[in-house]
């Protein structure tokens, strides 16, 4: 059974500005936060997983998005490094953490910007790793030196999809839905060459965070505002449970950025 | 080009980094080298490359460097030169570095210059305050001189090769008598015009041969039109040359009429003392003594010349500079902004000059002897062009296809 870390939005709110997707001036509505969030976990916990809750600090608002807690690989887990100052206080919180959950806890150089499963997705036998707006290509790098597997960089070219997860998301039959305009030619080429079934998600339903979505098995738990796609995966078999999330949209995020894998994988080479 | 050397680590081969920084580079304007490369087996295993990163300026250099550290190119430290005080006037420290005649850089406190000017077989002294560094020779060493030792903090830069054009210097690399010499000379006189009319220097080393073969007239015209910027000889040409223009004959042998004249032997001692006696060449050419010849036109169309003596020398000629080292000092000083040389007919004279140029000198040898012309021309680093044949039939043939040129044969030297 997979296990997920979630954060209650207790202080969630646009409190400052951090990408494209944020204005202080507009805000998030409180209720509908809170109501959204329920939903996620509601329907998280009637699929196949359990669900695991770190308490929310103040001004901490982007705590919710523990998908950038870091990356756990088996036992193991490595903390992010954030860019911003505004998130860097959610680290130590998330290290510790995990550390009572039985991991054991290795981090990066501190000069090694990296953003956890936000930019580090397994897809087959290699960790995609997206970088420039928030990890830095020498963090892939250590990451693939402690995990031993091999890590495909891919260079993010729009600042609208600055993680990973905003426009890659693999899927457990070796497909993967994605966003090919938000990586440069180079990124592109490189996950094509990887990944063989690939799934085009259009400008539209990207800009929902479509590719934002939850796997677990044959459910897929990601925004609503994607029809198409929707679609196309129930064609491949896949049972899709839509969500409002607009609240969280207003911060750049969705459905997987409110969520960690507790592993990711249970091991790298698989 | 200034250049930085980069390396890469990870899976850059399967992410395509490798491609990319490389694509990067050019796109930029930049050049590459990839000095080392190790490919990972495994599919897990991280490769690693090696890359020396070349740039036209600083700046650009700077920036794209900048920017390939955003996929992951790391700077490789740079190793400051080793510097070592001169024990002595003229003395270099043990284990000197000995410069080649290719564009050299150095690193002084982290950051490249390059060094002037580029001339083989020398040492590198280095001013820290100014930042500068300077070729020398042995005669130019002081005591205390900061002198360039081993070899680290030092790059060479081998000749861009132009990928545009494919002139006559690209594909000229061996010598033979059996060549397309009227091709290679055609576009040798286009070579010569463009030099001429845009901002090169020809600089024509010549010896005697250019006067006892008859080609005096071919060098004159080469002189009017502007296509000799300075002249490198020694004694014998001037004097030859003069001979000719007072006596018509060269070592006695009349070059109208190709038979020996009269008392001809006495000519060329003759020739020299008159010019002893008016104080020179260019005196001699404003008494009107000297009314013809190379040495005349060098004077009347102002090119420079040097004339070094030897150990064969009869008189010499006034103009003559009797030291070696003397001689070594005044040619230097001439040859800055030489961007062809023309050595026509002396192997010793020739060789002297080829140890003063930069490898960026486009050279052309031309004598009868092809033993003389592989000498010449086996120097590795030049671009050269190496003709055997008849110095006359060459200096004809240049200027009858130089004659052939639009607007080749304007008789208005530039002032450069």
């Amino acid at each position: 059974m997979r296990e997920l870390l979630l954060c209650p939005p207790d202080h969630y709110g646009i409190e400052y500005e951090i990408n494209p997707w944020m204005s202080r001036a507009r805000g998030a509505d409180a209720a509908l936060v809170q109501k959204q969030w329920k939903d996620l976990h509601v329907t998280l916990s009637k699929l196949d997983c359990k669900i695991e809750l770190i308490t929310p600090q103040p001004k901490l608002p982007d705590m919710v998005f523990t998908a950038n807690a870091g990356l756990a690989v088996g036992k193991k887990f490595i903390p992010s490094n954030f860019r911003h100052k505004e998130r860097a206080a959610e680290a130590p919180h998330f290290a510790r953490w995990m550390e009572e959950q039985g991991y054991q806890v290795a981090w990066l150089p501190n000069d090694y910007y990296f953003e956890g499963e936000g930019d580090a997705l397994f897809a087959g036998d290699a960790l995609f790793c997206g970088y420039k707006f928030r990890s830095d290509i020498n963090s892939h790098r250590a990451v693939a030196e402690m995990l031993g597997c091999l890590v495909i960089s891919v260079e993010l070219v729009d600042p609208r999809f600055y993680h990973l997860d905003t426009c890659f998301c693999p899927l457990p039959d070796g497909a993967a839905v994605w966003f090919p305009a938000a990586f440069d030619e180079y990124g592109q080429r490189a996950i094509r060459e990887q990944v063989k079934d690939l799934v085009d998600v259009v400008p539209g339903e990207a800009m929902h965070f479509s590719c934002n979505a939850v796997v677990l098995d044959r459910d897929i738990v990601l925004p609503d505002g994607a029809p198409k796609l929707v679609t196309t995966l129930r064609d491949r078999g896949y049972r899709c449970h839509e969500l409002p999330m607009t609240e969280f949209l207003k911060a750049g995020g969705a459905c997987k950025c409110l969520t960690m894998f507790m592993p990711q994988r249970d091991s790298a080479m698989e | 080009m200034f250049s930085e050397t980069i390396e890469l680590r990870g899976h850059i081969i399967d992410s395509l980094i490798l491609p990319k920084v490389l694509d990067e580079i050019l796109r930029a304007g930049g050049n590459f080298k990839i000095r080392e490369i190790k490919i990972g087996e495994r599919r897990a295993d991280q490769s690693y490359a090696r890359i020396e990163v070349s740039g036209p300026t600083h700046e650009t250099l700077d920036e794209l460097v900048l920017r390939l550290r955003q996929h992951g190119a790391e700077v490789t430290e740079k190793v400051d030169v080793q510097l070592a005080p001169a024990p002595a006037d003229g003395v270099f420290p043990t284990d000197f570095y000995v410069t080649t005649n290719q564009q050299t850089f150095i690193t002084l406190d982290g950051k490249e210059i390059e060094v002037h000017p580029a001339i083989m077989d020398s040492g590198i002294a280095v001013d820290r305050e100014a930042g500068r560094a300077t070729a020398v020779k042995f005669y130019e060493v002081r005591k205390g001189m900061k002198i360039v030792t081993g070899h680290q903090g030092i790059r060479v830069a081998p000749i861009q090769r132009s990928t545009a054009r494919t002139d006559v210097f690209e594909f000229m690399s061996n010598v033979s008598v059996e060549q397309p010499k009227s091709a290679i000379i055609r576009e040798m006189a286009r070579e010569f015009k463009r030099t001429r009319d845009g901002k090169g220097k020809i600089l024509v080393v010549a010896g005697p041969a250019v006067v006892h073969t008859g080609a005096v007239e071919h060098l004159e015209r080469l002189i009017q039109w502007g296509y000799v910027d300075l002249l490198f000889a020694g004694n014998a040409l001037a004097v030859h040359d003069i001979e000719n223009a007072l006596f018509g004959t060269s070592l006695g042998v009349n070059l109208g009429h190709a038979n020996l004249a009269d008392q001809g032997h006495e000519n060329h001692m003759r020739a020299i003392n008159a010019i002893r006696e008016a104080g020179g060449i260019a005196r001699a050419v404003e008494t009107g003594l000297l009314q013809r010849g190379i040495m005349c036109s060098c004077v009347r169309h102002g090119v420079e010349f040097v004339l070094a003596g030897s150990i064969r020398d009869d008189g010499p000629l006034p103009d003559v500079i009797t030291d070696a080292i003397e001689s070594q000092k005044a040619m230097r000083e001439k040859i800055s902004g030489v961007s062809i040389a023309l050595m026509m007919g002396t192997m010793l004279h020739s060789m002297a000059v080829e140890k003063l140029l930069p490898a960026t000198v486009k050279t052309i040898c031309v004598d009868i002897n092809a033993d003389v012309v592989n000498k010449l021309t086996d120097r590795g680093t030049f671009q050269t062009v190496g003709l055997v044949t008849d110095i006359e039939a060459f200096l004809r043939e240049l200027t009858d296809c130089l004659s052939n040129l639009n607007g080749a044969t304007t008789s208005e030297r530039r002032q450069k």
